[in-house]
């Protein structure tokens, strides 16, 4: 029962006290006749009083209320005036209600609480919440209204009914229905229940269920119970089936996620065949890179993704060159050399970010257009931040492979990964295509690490925590095939969110990965396999 | 005389065998003169150079597959850590009611998980011949398993190293779960005794550094006599030509399957000698960095020689000791600059660098 009142009054507290505190000065005389009143009224009478008091003054008698039931509302002894005290002991402020002015406690023992008991309580709270239903924001009329559906008195009944028959806004108007037919299943009026069980049956609201399970527990009437039953099932049904969409959801932008950080590896990678194990530090340098946009524009985070995303692919991009052009031309053909030389490198970078930015993690605030979620229904929230991955991803993805479907690089890439030496003869500069493919591949990883900056800790260990995932995406979806990688990032993504209810995130993880070395054994060439010459080598 | 046999052509095997052995005759002597001695070795440098001995011996495992078969493995230090889970817990059961919590069933994590009673897992960890068996078995068997399917099917090059690195990925997040029954993040630690003699005595330090020393050269010795043998040539077969090898009628599957179980076995017997002289072994053991870093010592020293993954092992930890106190912030930069050098300069290693001065043959 608690709860609820203090849900309530956290909700209304905010627009209460706007109210209380632009009273005029009009009804100072009448306050203070009330003042005296409820100071030395016994429990029974309270109500009474404050009661009156709503009458002529409404806003007051509601903060006073709100005041008594968050147990703030003190008098002063000797003054016989209202205070609100949060703290109550010597030395702390406090605030007289009759003029506002700011009191300082110098003995706590001046100060008693008007206190009230449960019947109060409950009293009390249910006229908070008739407030809120005819508060102006709908909104807040809404919450409201759904707030009583736990334990709907009759009183409150009555004035839904009266309110939701003059009620324009329509979500109001269907938390109003729900209150009301929650009322109508104890009905004595025959048809009554089994309307209401009709109409909570529609509703999606956690609470019509609640009400509905409450109704099947005592019901004594087999057809009514049938009914309700056959209700709960359709809406466990209905839940179920939003909990499946959030999952897919969740396991979707997972994907995402591990796509972006795959998908800079399947060029570098899957198209050139040099195992960058540096990869995940080219994505780290991304995060750090937007950590030092928004360093350098404090005033106007909301554009510093719009900054970080080319300044991350360009810097990640020189670093792979130079990568490329410094260690990795020299061990061609050399792959298990490549991956110990990049491995080196990757721990030199770590290194190095310690040195610069401290080993500790670094703080990237996220624009407030990413934060929030979209309500599709009572059931199903989707975030924001999570949709915005999902695209980005997507985003990505397609530009990756126009560039190297459509463009004058993507073509030479594709030609020198395939026969270099033909390549070579038809005037392919195939050092500089070999320069230009890793910058693409390190640049995207870059841009990889704009988006996961936005969900995890950008600290010097954040490319190690995925460069074994990219991989395993990489392989698992047909090195050499960037659909493949789309295909396996999403499906990992999905595969992992799926199993998480039930197994753990850990487990999950495990079962995953022990799944992908399965898998190789049995197709070694991924999801989506070369065919042709290209597989053979 | 088989011993001179397995040595013949192995110079500088017979320098690592008589260098091993000679410590272990020195070492107990210099450790018992007076502590103001010049001489006097301190138990904890023998201790540390105990643990380099161990991890030298997984550095040689790592070089029998890596430089005579071919396969670049980054999940060694699984192995390694399968073994050092089972020493742990026998040393585990040997702490009886001296735990925290004083319960003479449980080890203290259990007590503290609330369990009733020891999983059937931790049954038979009491018997110090149960653990010694299952510190080769359980990585041997682990190492079959997965060479079956991964030979069978033929993964070979960057994927199979893919692979087993996300081997021991998944096996260091398993022992990190709580559920698994191995003391989770804190691993396995507050050990008492071994074999009844007590782990803080100055005596079972030096009797864990012989142990150390001797296993080293069986594990160097067992490992030359593959390399020398008919199935070693066949390795450097398949490790060259892998293809070639099969045409000629070579069970390529078989003789990876084999080597590449053994390794897994000294790396986990490795493991369990690397576990006492530490005191402690936690699910960090299996993060592929270990493993990665064990190949480097391997490169280091000089792939494919057996003796210069010792050496590389022993001259990388060293500096790893002193640069880790003296510059902590200098290690990865002179790690990560060593990778790259190496690879890119020193193909054949140190050792590779004194052949051909002509140290050694």
């Amino acid at each position: 029962m608690r709860g609820i009142y203090t849900s309530v009054v956290r909700l209304f507290s905010l627009v209460l006290f706007s109210i209380a505190s632009t009273i005029a000065t009009a009804g100072e005389a009448q306050f203070d006749a009330y003042e005296v009143r409820l100071i030395n009224a016994k429990f029974d009478e309270k109500a009474q009083i404050i009661q009156s008091w709503m009458s002529e003054d409404r806003a007051e008698a509601l903060s006073l209320i709100q005041l008594m039931l968050a147990s703030q509302l003190y008098y002063h002894k000797k003054e016989m005036q209202l205070y609100q005290v949060e703290d109550a002991s010597s030395g702390a402020q406090a605030l007289r209600l009759s003029d506002d002015a700011k009191v300082e406690i110098k003995s706590k023992r001046d100060f008693k609480r008007v206190s009230i008991n449960n019947s109060l309580r409950t009293t009390f709270g249910s006229w908070l919440a008739t407030a809120a239903l005819n508060d102006p924001d709908p909104r807040l009329r809404r919450e409201a209204a759904l707030e009583l559906i736990a334990d709907p008195s009759a009183e409150v009944v009555a004035q839904v009914r009266e309110l939701s028959a003059s009620e324009t806004d329509q979500s109001v108007k269907e938390a109003f229905a729900i209150v009301l037919a929650v009322a109508d299943l104890y009905s004595e009026e025959a048809g009554r229940p089994a309307e209401a069980i009709d109409i909570l049956s529609e509703t999606l609201e956690p609470a019509g269920l609640a009400a509905l399970t409450k109704f099947s527990a005592v019901t004594t009437d087999p057809e009514l119970l049938k009914q309700a039953n056959r209700a709960i099932d359709k809406i466990s049904d209905e839940a179920a089936f939003y909990a499946g969409v959030e999952t897919v959801y969740f396991g979707l932008s997972l994907g995402s996620v591990l796509v972006l950080a795959g998908i800079g590896l399947a060029i570098t990678f899957g198209v050139m065949g040099v195992i960058n194990m540096a990869h995940g530090e080219l994505i780290m340098i991304g995060a750090y890179t937007t950590y030092v946009v928004q360093l350098l524009m404090p005033d106007h985070i909301e554009y510093s993704l719009f900054v970080a995303i080319p300044a991350a692919f360009v810097i990640s991009g020189l670093v792979g060159i130079a990568i490329e052009r410094g260690v990795i031309r020299f061990l061609y053909g050399r792959p298990l050399e490549t991956l110990l030389a990049t491995f080196g490198i990757s721990l030199i970078l770590q290194q190095a970010v310690r040195s610069i930015f401290s080993p500790l993690n670094r703080s990237v605030e996220t624009p407030d257009w990413m934060s929030g979620s979209i309500q599709i229904n009572p059931l199903l929230a989707l975030t924001e931040s999570r949709l915005y991955i999902i695209f980005f991803c997507l985003f990505v993805f397609f530009t990756l492979l126009m560039v190297m479907k459509r463009t004058r690089l993507g073509l030479q890439v594709r030609a020198v990964s395939q026969n270099r030496a033909m390549a070579r003869a038809m005037g392919v500069r195939s050092e500089w295509v070999d320069a230009m493919t890793f910058g693409l591949g390190s640049g995207v990883a870059g841009v990889a690490g704009v988006a996961l900056s936005q969900l995890t800790n950008v600290g010097p260990n954040l490319g190690q925590a995925y460069i074994i995932d990219s991989f395993l995406v990489v392989v698992f979806g047909g090195v050499g095939n960037l659909w493949g990688t789309l295909v396996a990032g999403l499906s990992l993504g999905l595969a992992n969110k799926v199993m998480e209810p039930w197994a753990g995130a850990v487990l999950a993880k495990i079962l995953v990965l022990v799944f992908i070395i399965l898998f190789i054994q049995k197709r070694p060439r991924g999801l989506f396999p070369q065919r042709g010459r290209a597989a053979e080598s | 005389m088989f011993l001179l046999n397995i040595l013949k052509n192995d110079r500088g095997g017979r320098w690592l065998v008589t260098t091993l052995v000679a410590m272990i005759l020195v070492v107990p002597i210099l450790n018992s003169l007076p502590p103001d001695s010049i001489l006097h070795l301190p138990t904890y440098s023998i201790s540390i150079l105990g643990k380099y001995l161990t991890l030298a011996l997984l550095a040689v495992a790592v070089d029998l597959v890596w430089g005579y078969l071919g396969i670049l493995t980054l999940g060694h230090a699984a192995f390694f850590a399968l073994g050092g889970y089972a020493m742990g817990m026998y040393l585990m059961r040997q702490i009886g009611d001296r735990g925290v919590y004083g319960n003479p069933e449980l080890p203290d994590f259990m007590v503290f998980l609330n369990w009733q009673e020891l999983p059937w897992f931790w049954s038979g960890f009491d018997h110090f011949w149960f653990a010694a068996l299952m510190v080769m078995l359980v990585p041997g068997v682990l190492a079959f398993v997965f060479g079956v399917l991964a030979f069978r099917s033929r993964v070979s090059g960057v994927y199979l190293s893919i692979i087993t690195q996300a081997l021991t990925f998944a096996l260091m997040l398993a022992f990190y779960r709580n559920e698994m029954g191995f003391g989770g993040n804190n691993g396995l630690t507050d050990f008492k005794d071994i074999l009844g003699f007590s782990l803080s005595e100055d005596s079972t330090k030096v009797g864990l550094f012989i142990a150390s020393a001797i296993a080293l050269i069986i594990g160097y010795l067992v490992s030359r006599a593959v390399t020398e043998s008919r199935a070693g040539r066949a390795c450097v077969a398949v490790r060259d030509a892998e293809s070639r090898a099969r045409f000629m009628g070579y069970r390529v599957e078989n003789i990876k399957l084999w080597v590449f179980t053994l390794s897994a076995m000294i790396a986990g017997v490795a493991g369990a000698l690397y576990v006492p002289q530490v005191g402690i072994i936690n699910p960090n053991e299996f993060s592929p960095l270990n493993s990665i870093e064990v190949v480097v010592w391997v490169a280091v020293g000089g792939r494919a020689s057996l003796y210069g993954a010792v050496i590389g092992a022993l001259l990388i930890n060293y500096a790893k000791s002193y640069f880790t106190v003296e510059l902590p912030d200098v290690w990865l930069f002179a790690l990560g600059g060593l990778f790259v050098l190496v690879t890119l300069f020193l193909p054949k290693g140190v050792i590779g660098l004194m052949s051909r001065k002509g140290v050694l043959a």
